[in-house]
């Protein structure tokens, strides 16, 4: 595997990545749905008005239920498509590295997620037109979430690559950030706390998403925190280089 | 320019290409021939580096594909197997893509495109989705990736399968056109293309190197390379079978009825040997009414299926 890593090419291959989601209809319908699905869960599920606090945890809190659902189907066709089609044997022999292509597709889809996010300030406008909220909590709060949706992204490219079936990234995807997600949950840490040592319990706390989302959710901008992301995104982005080279030509 | 040294490839316990090795030097077009999976474009594919072989050494003017595969890559221009692109996208966008990795900007970029869509006749069609056009069109658009950034060495798996005959010439145009500085290979399935671009043709079956030589020479394997076909009108066929078989040189030959009792007799020659002149003597000397007269360059349908059907002894004897 080739590991040069070029500014040049990962542009150029953004650019591509990101003016298809907009030549095709998907990102109209995601970017829809996304709002749509984030203003149904902050004001009916989340109960914005009833809580009668000016904050935005109502909205954050249901981000990772949110992505659990749209990002894998924005990192479903990053790999497999190229496969299907066969572009991948194009791609793969331009004079480019593996790592350029896939920091290239990761970034874009990352940047579309970014503009999604980005999309939801009306909500950040109401809160403060409605009161008083800590604006530093809930930038922290944008940030910690644009970090988590790129570790879902990082998650399901990785699982296109395994496959050219779609649906089948698509589930896998699911399935597999579902488990990064659930390990943050109490209820799931209390079953492995009878069997296992402790300090595997705290390993497998450690790699939910909801463990430091949760704590950049309360406006403690942690390193730590930051660091679990990138290195997240950075282990799965390896993990996809490796199989795209393995794979491309099956 | 293209240096294959003893390449392998295999898949399991399946060997794809099984030592082969070849050069291609500028101004050389070969034409890679051989039945459906014989290792054709998994050859293409390790020379482009998509595939890493298994052993062997590939070098593209002096770049070793294994080592240095951006270098390499760089100074070829491929066009894979079915001519894959963004179906998403239109060609234009396509090609500004392709430029940009290629590493060109501004005007020259600008240059660089225009030139590929006017080589390949894609004016009417650049802001058209992919998807949406021929198969005609598509194949050019794969062209025009692969001749964007005036490549040193060429790579085109079937640059004309599924093409209408007119399309088929306008690619080979473009293929002699720019055959002169650059190294060209293309495989196909078409025996005539060899002849109307390639001055050199290989032969590959079942993974291996069977043939490499000019298209003239793989005429001259053929049994019907000299051969003479005469049409006569004549009473009785089967005596002037045997008269004609006694002319010197002729080892055999064929009759065939045509309607208006017309008969076609072809004359194979002994090996190595030219008949046409005694042909025609005794056809003028014994009075022959004579329709029709030629001579056979050689049949390559007929030497293609000897040579990938022969079986291993027949095949040592071969090469």
């Amino acid at each position: 595997m080739n590991n040069q890593i070029n500014i040049h090419n990962i542009w150029a291959i953004a650019k591509r990545e990101l003016i298809n989601y907009f030549a095709t209809p998907v990102a109209y319908v995601f970017l829809v749905i996304y709002l749509a699905l984030s203003g149904v869960f902050t004001f009916y599920l989340g109960g914005f008005y009833e809580r009668g606090q000016a904050d935005l945890q109502s909205f954050f809190n249901f981000h990772p239920w949110l992505y659990l659902l749209l990002i894998p189907a924005l990192s479903m066709r990053l790999w497999s498509e190229e496969r299907k089609t066969g572009t991948i044997e194009l791609l793969m022999t331009l004079p480019i590295s593996i790592v350029d292509a896939v920091v290239g597709k990761f970034l874009a889809a990352w940047c579309f997620t970014g503009v999604a996010l980005v999309l939801t300030f009306p909500i950040w406008i109401s809160v403060n037109y409605l009161g008083d909220p800590d604006n530093l909590v809930i930038f922290a709060s944008y940030i910690g979430s644009f970090l988590m949706a790129g570790s879902y992204l990082a998650v399901g490219s990785c699982i296109s690559a395994v496959t050219k079936n779609q649906v089948i990234a698509f589930i896998v995807g699911v399935v597999l950030c579902l488990a990064f997600v659930l390990t943050g949950f109490p209820i799931v840490l209390d079953f492995f706390k009878g069997w296992l040592p402790h300090f595997i319990v705290d390993a497998i706390s450690y790699l939910s998403f909801l463990t430091h989302f949760n704590a950049t959710m309360k406006g403690i901008m942690d390193f730590r925190d930051i660091f679990f992301f990138i290195s997240f995104i950075a282990c799965w982005m390896f993990a996809n280089a490796v199989l795209v080279d393995m794979k491309k030509a099956d | 320019m293209i240096e294959v040294s003893n390449l392998r490839k295999e898949f399991g316990n399946f060997v794809a290409v099984d030592d082969i090795s070849l050069n291609v030097n500028q101004g050389e077009v070969l034409g890679f021939l051989g039945p459906n999976g014989a290792g054709k474009s998994t050859t293409m594919k390790m020379i482009t580096g998509f595939l890493a072989p298994t052993a062997g050494t590939i070098k593209v003017c002096g770049h070793d594909v294994a080592e240095d595969p951006i270098a390499a890559k760089t100074v070829i221009g491929y066009l894979p197997e079915g001519a894959p692109a963004y179906p998403d996208m239109k060609p234009l966008a396509f090609l500004n893509f392709i430029a940009e990795i290629r590493g060109f900007r501004g005007t020259d970029k600008q240059q660089r495109i225009d030139a590929a869509i006017d080589k390949t006749n894609l004016g009417s069609v650049i802001h058209k989705p992919i998807d949406t056009l021929s198969k005609g069109f598509k194949r050019r658009v794969g062209i025009a990736q692969a001749i964007l950034h005036d490549p040193k060495v060429l790579v085109m798996d079937e640059p004309t399968d599924g093409l209408d005959p007119n399309q088929k010439h306008e690619v080979r145009e473009l293929i002699r056109a720019m055959a002169q500085e650059k190294s060209i290979i293309i495989s196909t399935h078409i025996l005539e293309e060899v002849h109307a671009v390639c001055n050199r043709a290989i032969i590959i079956a079942q993974g291996r190197l069977l043939f490499n030589g000019t298209p003239v020479e793989l005429e001259t394997r053929s049994r019907y390379h000299n051969a003479v076909n005469m049409v006569l009108a004549t009473a009785k066929p089967g005596e002037t079978a045997n008269a004609l078989q006694s002319i010197a040189n002729v080892s055999q030959v064929e009759m065939h009825t045509l309607p208006d009792g017309l008969v076609r007799y072809t004359l194979l020659p002994d090996s190595g040997k030219s008949i046409i002149k005694e042909a025609s003597r005794y056809a003028l000397e014994h009075g022959l009414d004579i329709k029709e007269l030629g001579l056979e360059a050689g049949r390559l349908d007929e030497v293609f299926r000897t040579i990938t059907t022969a079986t291993g002894d027949q095949r040592e004897a071969l090469t």
